[in-house]
């Protein structure tokens, strides 16, 4: 009884505390894309954006800990592998710039060809990185904090993690700033609603849409690099697995906010928490009522369309968003 | 491409079309430039981008563009063995580009290829495994048939969500490839598995459930339908009322309503098509390609059929030029793999930059226009 009762609490406390690290890209991204859609951009784009993240991340940790960089590069080697993968993530970021804001081309078709390009180029490089598919990266060591880790239950599922956990904790808060209690963030948030009012109080509608774009992405790219570098420490094609888009379906279940956000993608974060323990328990257990793991794996996107089943309409959404502006056509 | 060029909205019926028309120009303001030029020159001009840019990366890589360009025009076309290769490539993508064609012309944006093709295969190849004493001329009609209904109704599904709950189709229609793709996976390592079998795949179809080869060629009878779709969706699209009502749906729906027009009926018609072509699709490669299920029977066409629409200006014949052009692509790049170890994913980053500038070139027409 005791037993079976301290096996529950554990598989639980796992549960969660895993569900929250698998959270984190998926938090980065829909950051990252309601900053863009609240300038009134639609960037589909954000699966590409991450797997380049995810392989530029990748590649630079493993040259930062098996070049000749080696020695010196070490211990900051996983930060460095962070910071390229936000910098691929403004590279692509800027080509959806040019082609939505500068060119006004289609914001659909645009997002989905960077899809494309992404997976492209992000398999070129690596392939023609590596021959052999068996490398492999440290990542960052676990930053307990201190006292706070050491609170029972609580301590463990939320102080005990690497540090891109509590960074991506700060950026909820900060990206939430951002948007409503900066100037920044109000002319971000009136380009997307109303562009025309907005260049008329003096707001370079184009700057604005630029920066919130390369912001989004930078933060996407960001999320891809921690899932190679920091969470999986591989790379395969594909390795984002649809994450870009689950983080554009949570904008929109999330209305546009950041807190709701994170909600969205904790949730997403322990069904694929779940799923990846149920799917070691019934390999366990390989009897009778086993689930299949394909189901478990089907969770997350299941759940996605669920989701959007109860937060559909676009009351909430910016009111320019998906269209291009164009000077003095209003 | 005109149609698509100003189209912000995710979802109709969401009130903006008022605001939305004002934007857009007036037609004899639009149409300045002779759009024929345009419409021919852009896709050329992309093109060749694409293929520079690929060049650079072939350098980047530390190899000759001109060498490695070479070995890939000699594999896509350098003889009858390759140029059927080709042929072979280019049916699924011009079969999905013909349905994504008709879904982009209603300004349905099916991203759901993929797992449409998945369902296709699925339910036509669960005709070949549970029927395989049916005489080839009752089998093979009931497999293309189950892999039309099979592309159909998991397109469908998206349609439903949209027009009932107003589910974007954009992301519905994403998370069912990946369900789609996963319930093949479990199916053909679980209840469809090869009897006694030890990989995760279903038996192979026996003889009579493969698309015959074409005057004893490899060419397949796939082909053929490929080819035959081509005028029907033209004259579906500019021929019959259906389609001047699914390409007013697309152009502009507040007219269409005004006009009488069934915005739902045609959403639905639109989503189904291309569903049922990517379905069709699914089936005619497991029937001739991979002779089984599994959960690696991709190809990759409910992407790329995409690209080759977009490429082809969701014309039938445009489409027919693209296809060709991009299974050059990925047959060239195979055998350019082959021979000088680039990797083949080369091929997928080029035709994502010509897609790409063809969308800059005709943004950069449009704005010409506006200013």
């Amino acid at each position: 009884m005791n037993w079976s009762l301290i096996l529950q609490w554990s598989f639980l406390i796992a549960l969660v505390t895993a569900g929250i690290r698998l959270a984190v890209p998926v938090v980065l991204a829909v950051l990252g894309e309601i900053i863009t859609e609240r300038s009134g951009v639609l960037n589909l784009g954000l699966e590409g954006v991450m797997i380049m993240g995810s392989v530029a991340g990748f590649l630079t940790a493993y040259y930062l800990e098996n070049g000749p960089m080696a020695s010196a590069g070490g211990e900051w080697s996983a930060w460095l592998a962070l910071l390229a993968g936000m910098l691929s993530g403004v590279a692509m970021g800027l080509i959806m710039a040019v082609l939505s804001v500068t060119l006004r081309a289609d914001q659909v078709i645009s997002g989905v060809t960077l899809v494309v390009l992404g997976h492209g180029l992000a398999a070129y490089f690596y392939r023609q990185a590596f021959s052999s598919l068996t490398a492999r990266v440290s990542g960052m060591e676990a930053l307990p904090i201190p006292l706070l880790s050491r609170i029972p239950v609580v301590g463990e599922i939320l102080f005990n993690h690497d540090p891109t956990v509590y960074i991506t904790a700060l950026m909820v808060v900060a990206v939430w700033f951002l948007l409503f209690r900066t100037t920044w963030g109000l002319r971000i948030r009136s380009v997307g609603e109303n562009p025309a009012a907005a260049e008329t109080s003096g707001v370079n509608v184009g700057l604005v849409r630029y920066s919130a774009t390369l912001l989004g992405t930078a933060l996407a790219g960001l999320g891809g690099a921690v899932l190679t570098v920091v969470q999986l420490r591989l790379f395969r094609e594909g390795i984002t697995a649809g994450r870009g888009w689950i983080a554009v379906a949570l904008v929109i279940f999330a209305r546009w906010r950041p807190g709701l956000a994170l909600v969205g993608a904790l949730l997403f974060g322990l069904a694929d928490a779940l799923q990846y323990r149920i799917q070691a328990l019934s390999q366990v257990e390989r009897g009778v009522g086993a689930i299949p793991y394909e189901f478990l794996l089907m969770l997350p996107y299941i759940m996605t369309i669920l989701a959007l089943l109860y937060r559909s309409g676009r009351a909430d959404a910016p009111a320019a968003l998906g269209r291009p502006y164009v000077k003095g056509a209003d | 491409m005109t149609e698509l060029g100003s189209s912000p909205v995710v979802e109709p019926g969401s009130g903006d079309r008022a605001s939305e028309e004002e934007l857009s120009l007036a037609p004899e303001q639009r149409f300045q430039i002779p759009p024929a030029l345009v419409n021919a020159g852009a896709p050329i001009l992309g093109a060749i981008i694409g293929l520079l840019i690929g060049a650079l990366l072939i350098v980047i890589a530390g190899r000759d563009p001109v060498e490695a360009y070479a070995s890939m025009l000699k594999g896509a076309f350098g003889g009858s063995r390759q140029i059927t290769e080709t042929l072979l490539k280019a049916a699924p993508l011009l079969l999905t580009g013909l349905g994504f064609t008709v879904a982009f012309r209603t300004r349905v944006w099916n991203i759901g290829g993929e797992g449409q093709y998945y369902m296709g295969a699925l339910l036509g190849g669960m005709v070949a495994l549970f029927f395989p004493e049916w005489p080839p001329g009752l089998l093979l009609p009931a497999m293309l048939l189950a892999g039309v209904v099979g592309g159909m109704l998991w397109a469908a599904l998206a349609a439903l969500l949209k027009i009932k709950r107003g589910v974007s189709e954009i992301i519905s229609t994403l998370m069912l490839n990946y369900i789609a793709v996963l319930l093949v996976a479990y199916l053909s390592r679980g209840p469809l598995q090869e009897p006694g079998g030890y990989l995760p795949e279903s038996a192979q179809f026996v003889e009579a459930a493969r698309l015959p080869g074409l005057f004893g060629t490899r060419v397949h009878l796939g082909v053929l339908i490929a080819l035959f779709f081509v005028p029907l969706v033209y004259v579906l699209l500019w021929v019959t009322p259906l389609g001047f009502w699914l390409r007013a749906v697309g152009s502009k729906d507040s007219v269409a309503e005004y006009a009488g027009f069934n915005v739902e009926k045609a959403i639905f018609f639109a989503m189904a098509f291309s569903g049922a072509l990517a379905g069709l699709t699914g089936l005619i490669e497991v029937s001739t390609v991979h002779t089984r299920l599994k959960a690696t029977i991709t190809g990759g066409y409910g992407f790329s059929g995409i690209l080759v629409a977009l490429l082809g200006r969701l014309h039938p014949v445009g489409v027919v030029l693209a296809s060709v052009f991009f299974a050059a692509l990925f047959i060239g790049a195979e055998s350019m793999h082959v021979l000088s170890g680039l990797p083949e994913t080369l091929a997928e980053a080029i035709q994502a930059v010509v897609v790409l500038s063809v969308l800059a070139t005709d943004a950069l027409a449009h704005r010409g226009q506006a200013e």
